[in-house]
């Protein structure tokens, strides 16, 4: 196994180390808003899935819906953290358009989530374990447009009030691919919970990437926040790009300022946010118009108990009881459907094989298509019935290969496909003795270079004989009569 | 028999029972009387259409025999602090114009689904902040009390100053109150009235515009305890729709006045003889404290310790939430706007166009002691302090049932004579502030008169949710003070 | 901890206040003598004491996650100073 570098970012004085830190905000996936009862779906009309406690009205207060600190608490579990049985929500008071109240609703020195941690697994097989900071509950802002008219903006509360939660991470990143992989990581353990669907394109899923270098082993340099980056691709571009921004300022004498910027994905380049005025002073204190909130231990036991088995565990598994290499293992789990669907097609088969089935042809198919697995055509007791179409010796694993293509194009079951094609395997050694005889007595040259010792035909031959049964001649009996027939 | 206009919540109730006359004469003649006080500047938007088409339906449900109680008929008027449906609400500040809720406050809500009738809205101190009505965005309330031989205006109280006014012209028979740091205790005072203030999280705060949300309580203005008693229980109630409210049954209060309070632990706390308080009161609270001996009470000397501490503590916590909670207030959802070059421009022109100068002081303060550097100084240090002002009251409760002050500092002042200085100002609520902080219930009961025949209110603290028995001991003391002085109505002519 | 005159200024613009000089100087007098009155609060020893966290006695109330409000954006805006296709309008924003 080679050693991989570590990421440094060479400069003209030497190499620079990138250090990142992750603020993720993930959108809680309930039906309705932390504190009022409006829908949360996406892409209503304008202000149409807005209470009055949404749009601030005046004597509006919230009351908190117990399914997203449920969540929370459950994704806290999932990273392995501490749960605080004791939280409090703060205020953060300043003004802006989409923030009708004029403060959100967050949770600052007392977070429901406290320390816990995500490992990543990295394309060596090796993995690296990240800490989590911690996790809070907080509502979102509203939307404004900008493009509708020159001198306006407009306003749409349907966001504002949905539950997020935002995970921080300790600055434990070193590069573009680290922070690449944390986030598909913390995706999949958000998928696998349940509470978040991920979904970055439609903005439930969003990345704050704090950005700073130093000499290996120096302390921590000023870091640079780059706000609400919106795709894995996007942050892992933006964190190469800041790093190296920051790398060449400081080359050139400059100074990296604690600022909060903003990824120009058309450019490839972050830029200094326009709107940044006075310094942000928010303000911080707890809303009176909540209490603090108290979990019971035993109802956190339970949550505790009653969690799916998750990537680590399910990943720890497949290496020890089905002998997987943890390479192999990681690519299965990363996809809790994936998975869900390997696990049915590895039931009671060679489980080496069901992988290799699943991650090469099945995922190769899919990615070609555009498909994700929750669309495959092929399922996965189809994939079983061909992997044992090829286990009992019905057809050759190259013959399978073909019936999966003709399986994933039309949906049919793999049995039928051989039935109507005629592709069983021929195993009838008076067929492939008759097809033998003709292949040797077509290439007397050949037989004769053979017979006098040149072993290296033996291959040329099988090609042939295969080649003239049409691929269906089962490959061992093939081998065993032909030795016979050209020593003969 | 005594004219309509005459009778109290309690005695119109029976004589609505009795079919003595109907709710919508009831309503009539309350309506006459709010047109003949407009003088006062009490009432800021009238409803007498409203209010005769809810006596009338009133009437309707009684001759059917489905009367809803107590409040069913009973024409009431509602502090602009609460919201109400179709009908402009805007906690008296210019920054809320024009604004007409399309909800209605749960504890205004409550009084309609008891048949309440309503009479219209009443000023009050921008956002509740004042004690003398003074900062109200549409002008001063007068007072229907003067003093003797002087015709100077004088201070209804504050912040429900309207509402205080409103019941002491005889203007409804109740009327809504918020208090948050005394705002109905102060004006009751003020104006010979009985103003209750209920425990913390007894009445819902959905609806009612927001000044500090771990003060304000909605609470009750009656001629009498018993029909503030009456107005109470028809507002109070449990609501999911706020956190803060409290799931317990509402008792019947008014049951509960039997006057005997024999046996009942009266506690005096010493730290409320302040410097400088006048003669009349203390001579008043003296009083006090013997109707209660005679009555068979038992007074017990008690130690608030902390009661020094309790305004400006109040002054740090309540500036702060405001600042907060009038954050919404910002010319883009509802209400004045202001235009600017850009959308920081125009939030600083409406919020600075449309908040009052007191508000602005205290959003100002409140700003000031929440920010990086200042929150542990500050507001933290209040929040240690009023958890010591708490305590305090907890173990003078477990040695008393109540707790007898006097309300106010001095008797009503008039207009502008103090409202130059906020700190003096801020000192009319010495006394109800502490409880307010507790979260307690308190109630002022008139008592007497000052030298220039002004109301003086003595004030009786409870245990929190103990309403009944704060009640009680004030009816008891209601009788044995036998208030009986109206203001000469003056405003008629 | 006495408040000059950019103090003021930062705590307006923190408020969105719009202040004039004038008013500068008024505020800068009587939040310092409030803020001089509230000193006396340093007196107290309050080592150990928690700062109050609730006023009643309870446990904070939790709802279901059931959709049970929205659906009247007319509601929603019709109070508003400025709206165009059911959005309320603001002076452009730059970000």
């Amino acid at each position: 196994m080679t050693e991989v570098k570590p990421y440094q970012v060479e400069g003209v004085t030497g190499g620079w180390e990138v250090v990142i830190g992750m603020e993720v905000h993930a959108q809680v996936l309930s039906q309705a808003k932390l504190f009022s009862g409006a829908a949360t779906a996406f892409g209503a009309e304008p202000n149409s899935q807005v209470s009055l406690v949404d749009a601030a009205m005046p004597g509006m207060l919230p009351v908190i819906n117990e399914y997203c600190v449920k969540q929370a608490v459950r994704t806290g579990l999932g990273l392995d953290a501490t749960i605080n049985h004791y939280s409090v929500f703060d205020r953060k008071n300043y003004f802006y358009p989409d923030l009708p109240a004029g403060y959100q609703i967050s949770q600052y020195t007392q977070p429901i989530v406290g320390k816990g941690k995500i490992v990543l697994d990295l394309p060596d097989g090796s993995s690296r374990t990240i800490g989590i900071t911690r996790l809070h509950l907080e509502q979102d802002a509203g939307k404004s447009v900008h493009d509708q008219h020159p001198d306006h903006s407009y306003v749409d509360l349907n966001r504002s009030g949905i539950a997020l939660m935002e995970i921080v991470s300790e600055p434990d990143l070193r590069s573009p691919e680290e922070a690449g992989l944390y986030l598909r990581k913390l995706r999949t353990i958000l998928r696998y919970i349940g509470s978040c669907d991920g979904n970055m394109d439609e903005g439930s899923m969003r990345a704050d990437v704090n950005v700073s270098v130093r000499r290996v082993g120096a302390k921590f340099g000023t870091r640079c926040e780059i706000k609400n980056v919106n795709s894995i691709r996007y942050v892992q571009q933006a964190v190469a790009y800041e790093a190296r921004r920051q790398v060449d300022l400081i080359e050139n004498g400059g100074k990296v300022v604690q600022e909060t910027r903003l990824f120009d994905a058309s450019k490839g380049v972050t830029r200094e946010m326009r709107s940044k005025e006075d310094a942000h002073d928010y303000r911080y204190f707890p809303d009176p118009d909540l209490l603090p909130l108290e979990l019971d231990p035993h109802w956190v036991e339970d949550l505790k108990s009653t969690l799916p088995e998750l990537p680590d565990a399910k990943k720890a598994r497949y290496v020890a009881d089905l002998g997987l290499s943890p390479y192999d293992a990681s690519v299965l789990v990363a996809e809790k459907e994936a998975a869900a669907y390997y696990e049915a097609v590895a039931k009671g088969r060679d489980a080496k094989f069901a992988a290799n089935w699943v991650m090469g042809d099945l995922f190769g198919l899919l990615n070609k298509a555009g498909l994700d697995i929750t669309k495959t055509p092929v399922g996965p007791d189809q994939l079983g019935s061909l992997i044992d179409l090829i286990k009992n010796g019905t057809i050759s694993g190259r013959i399978a290969k073909e019936v999966f293509e003709e399986m994933f194009a039309s949906g049919e079951d793999p049995a039928a496909i051989v039935e109507a094609k005629g592709l069983k395997q021929v195993t009838d050694t008076g067929a492939i003795e008759r097809v033998i005889d003709e292949v040797v007595a077509g290439n007397a040259d050949k037989v004769a270079e053979y017979r006098s010792g040149k072993e290296k035909l033996f291959g040329f031959f099988v090609g042939q004989v295969m080649k003239a049964s049409q691929g269906k001649a089962n490959p061992a009996l093939v081998n065993e009569i032909l030795k016979k027939k050209l020593t003969a | 028999m005594t004219d309509i206009i005459d009778l109290d919540l309690g005695s119109a109730r029976d004589g609505l029972a009795k079919k003595a006359f109907s709710a919508l004469e009831l309503a009539r003649t309350h309506v006459q009387a709010m047109e003949d006080a407009r003088s006062l500047n009490a009432i800021i938007i009238e409803t007498p259409d409203r209010a005769l088409a809810d006596a009338k339906a009133a009437d309707q449900r009684r001759a059917k025999g489905e009367s809803l109680g107590a409040m069913d008929g009973i024409p009431i008027a509602i502090k602009d602090v609460f919201c109400t449906k179709g009908v402009v609400s805007r906690a008296c500040s210019k920054i809320l114009d024009g604004f007409s809720p399309t909800y209605e406050s749960t504890v205004t809500a409550n009084l309609w689904q008891a048949g309440a009738v309503m009479l219209g809205k009443t000023n009050m101190d921008e956002f509740a902040m004042g004690s003398s009505n003074e900062t109200s965005a549409l002008g001063p309330v007068a007072s229907p009390w003067r003093r003797r031989g002087d015709n100077r205006p004088l201070v209804p109280g504050g912040s429900s100053g309207g509402s205080a006014a409103a019941v002491a012209a005889g203007v409804g028979l109740g009327a809504t109150g918020s208090d948050t740091g005394g705002s109905i205790r102060q004006p009751a005072a003020f104006c010979g009235l009985v103003g209750v203030k209920p425990t913390y999280g007894r009445c819902s705060r959905w609806g009612m515009i927001a000044f500090a949300s771990s003060l304000d309580q909605a609470g009750s203005f009656g001629r009498t305890v018993r029909d503030a008693a009456i107005m109470l229980r028809a507002m109070a109630g449990y609501d999911p729709k706020d956190s803060t409210s409290v799931d317990r049954p509402v008792p019947d209060y008014e049951a509960a006045l039997t006057g005997n309070v024999k046996g009942l632990r009266v506690g005096i706390p010493k730290e409320y003889r302040v410097g400088g308080m006048p003669a009349a009161i203390e001579d008043l609270w003296q009083r006090g404290i013997g109707w209660f001996k005679d009555m068979g009470a038992t007074i017990v000397d008690i130690s608030l310790p902390h009661t020094k501490y309790a305004l400006p503590t109040y002054y740090v916590i309540a500036p702060a939430e405001a600042s907060s909670n009038l954050g919404r207030y910002d010319g883009v959802r509802f209400g004045l706007r202001v235009s600017g070059d850009n959308v920081l421009d125009m939030y600083e022109k409406t919020r600075a166009t449309g908040f009052g100068a007191e508000v602005k002081r205290r959003i100002m303060i409140g700003t000031y002691v929440l920010s990086a550097g200042y929150y542990d100084a500050y507001y933290l240090k209040a929040q240690k302090v009023r958890a010591l002002i708490a305590r305090d009251f907890t173990a003078a409760f477990e040695q008393v049932d109540v707790v007898l002050t006097p309300t106010t500092p001095s008797a009503a002042f008039a207009h502008g004579e103090i409202a130059g200085d906020p700190v003096a100002m801020y000192l009319n609520d010495v006394f109800a502030v502490p409880a307010s902080l507790a979260g307690l219930p308190g109630v002022n009961v008139p008592a007497g008169l000052s030298p220039e025949g002004l109301p003086l209110g003595l004030q009786l603290l409870g245990r929190t949710f103990d309403e009944s028995g704060l009640l009680n001991a004030a009816f008891a003391l209601e009788r044995a003070a036998n208030f009986t002085a109206r203001a000469a109505p003056w405003w008629r002519q | 901890m006495a408040l000059d005159n950019a103090a003021v200024r930062k705590i307006a613009r923190l408020a969105r206040i719009e202040v004039t000089e004038a008013e500068v100087e008024h505020y800068a007098k009587e939040l310092n003598a409030i803020l001089g009155w509230i000193e006396q609060l340093s007196e107290v020893k309050t080592d150990n004491i928690a700062p109050m966290s609730r006023v009643v006695d309870m446990k904070l109330p939790m709802r279901k996650d059931i959709v049970s409000d929205g659906g009247k954006q007319a509601d929603i805006i019709v109070n508003a100073p400025e709206t165009a296709a059911g959005y309320f309008v603001v002076p452009k924003v730059v970000e």
